[in-house]
């Protein structure tokens, strides 16, 4: 998936929010890294534009005991009130769904919104939590031993989708993900 | 850098990296207490027990605070009513603790190395809160946390550190930590109170107050303790404050951009006087509320650590 793939479906994203929903009250998150970079890139093809902010979730995870602490931690940025506010939540691959629940449970430590939209840009299936989200960019069927890449140029100098698998302990580009 | 201390006993042990590293995450702690929910549940499901062994009222409620903001379970040991007054050593009080199953142990003790013995007898993490003349690694680290947020970089600045630097573990804290992220220290005090060759860590003596806040960017005045005078470290209080007291004359010399910090608690009229405490340039309770950011980051990182 190249450039204008990426940018086609963030038209796409941005489409829906104007179509389906009241820009009053709207406001979007991104999850931290590249949930929020998108999160700025739809909010630029708004009409009108909306508050953005960007939750880093890594005190929020699950998976403390088993990996540790990150010592790369980042600070969440959400300088407006959630309270009754509707949230398009962002974020670029949905996978075993344990990011967003931890999203979630870190939003509401903010406040209490009155709904929140789950937009992703891959969907790769392998949910390990009853989550789904309203909005797909594209969904692709790969095996757990691979893994989705979405490089975007803001801090990867590129935009692009790609599968790796791991083989051997080593990393393995597969393909360009085809569209 | 990832870490991978099971304990935290001094900063002079400290590589630069690791202290840059417990800073960074601080910085994403500090928010959390500003919130309206004050918790995250990063440290859910472990135990943090406070071993205080010398009586602390800030030190320990900043540590409780810090670890229950990350949703530890924290439990604070009272030692004077504890079997420590019944004789037992204070590896085998961790050690039973220990075997009840807990994670950290932050330990504060009159005598220097206490929390490193325990550390090398449990397999949980020790945090010095204080040890004796030794150091208190968490208090200097709150203090470069609260350097670092007034200047952006600690690298090249004027810290001044004023009072009794020989029985000072805050002092000695600061001194390392101010010198490996490479500021200019100056200690300054009565002679008795500054232990000799000092300046072999590379640092500025003096023993006159006005040389030492000339051109200063920080000015740390200690907690002078009542009970050196007794110990016939000083001829009298009111020489000490006359001579290393911050009043306002002195306050009204100092050139714009500098701060002033204490560790706590203040004796104000002795080395600070109450119309300089509550002044603008005083740093003295940003230094407490950044305490809890930064005792959460040191949690965090030993805790989680890499095995």
């Amino acid at each position: 998936m190249d450039r204008r793939e990426i940018e086609e479906i963030l038209k796409e994203m941005a489409d829906k929010i104007e179509r389906e929903y009241d820009l009053e009250d709207l406001v979007l998150i991104g999850i931290k890294r590249r949930g929020a970079i998108l999160a700025d890139r739809v909010n630029k093809l708004l009409s009108k534009k909306l508050p953005v902010g960007y939750l880093d979730i890594t005190f929020y995870r699950d998976d403390f005991s088993k990996i540790g602490a990150h010592p790369v931690v980042g600070t969440t940025e959400i300088l407006f009130d959630i309270d009754n506010k509707k949230i398009i939540l962002i974020d670029d691959v949905l996978y075993t769904g344990r990011t967003i629940r931890a999203a979630l449970e870190a939003l509401i430590d903010f406040g209490r919104p009155e709904f929140v939209k789950l937009f992703v840009l891959i969907d790769r299936g392998h949910r390990e939590l009853p989550i789904c989200a309203d909005f797909v960019g594209k969904k692709i069927d790969i095996g757990k031993d691979e893994m989705v890449e979405v490089k975007l140029k803001e801090i990867d100098r590129i935009d692009e989708v790609i599968i790796v698998k791991k083989w051997n302990g080593k990393e393995k580009t597969l393909s360009d993900l085809k569209i | 850098m990832e870490w991978k201390r099971k304990d935290l006993i001094g900063l002079e042990d400290l590589k630069k990296e690791e202290i840059e590293t417990i800073l960074e995450v601080a910085k994403s702690f500090k928010d959390v207490s500003t919130r309206s929910v004050k918790k995250v549940p990063a440290l859910r499901g472990k135990t943090v027990v406070n071993l205080f062994f010398e009586p602390s009222t800030r030190t320990r409620t900043s540590f409780e605070l810090a670890a229950k903001r990350l949703s530890a379970d924290v439990l604070s040991f009272d030692v004077s009513s504890s079997s420590v007054s019944k004789g037992e050593t204070i590896v085998d009080t961790a050690k039973n603790i220990e075997a009840m199953k807990v994670d950290c142990f932050i330990v504060r003790h009159s005598i220097s190395g206490a929390p490193e013995i325990i550390s090398m007898n449990v397999s949980a993490s020790v945090i010095n809160a204080g040890d004796g003349c030794h150091e208190h690694p968490t208090q200097a680290l709150l203090d470069l946390f609260t350097v670092k947020e007034k200047f952006g970089e600690i690298k090249g600045l004027k810290i001044t550190i004023i009072g009794d630097i020989l029985h000072s573990r805050v002092a000695r804290s600061n001194i390392w930590g101010f010198k490996k992220l490479q500021a200019d220290v100056c200690v300054c005090g009565p002679p008795p109170l500054i232990p000799k060759g000092i300046d072999n860590l590379g640092i500025k003596v003096t023993y006159s107050l006005d040389e030492a806040i000339e051109n200063a960017d920080i000015i740390y005045l200690l907690r002078l303790q009542r009970e050196r005078q007794k110990e016939n470290f000083l001829p009298s209080l009111k020489e000490y404050s006359f001579l290393y007291g911050l009043d306002k004359k002195k306050y009204e010399k100092l050139k714009k951009k500098t701060f002033i910090m204490h560790p706590g608690p203040m004796n104000r009229g002795i080395e600070i006087y109450s119309d300089v405490a509550e002044k603008d340039k005083s740093l003295i309770l940003e230094q407490v509320t950044n305490g809890i950011a930064v005792r959460m980051a040191v949690l965090y990182l030993t805790i989680g650590r890499k095995i």
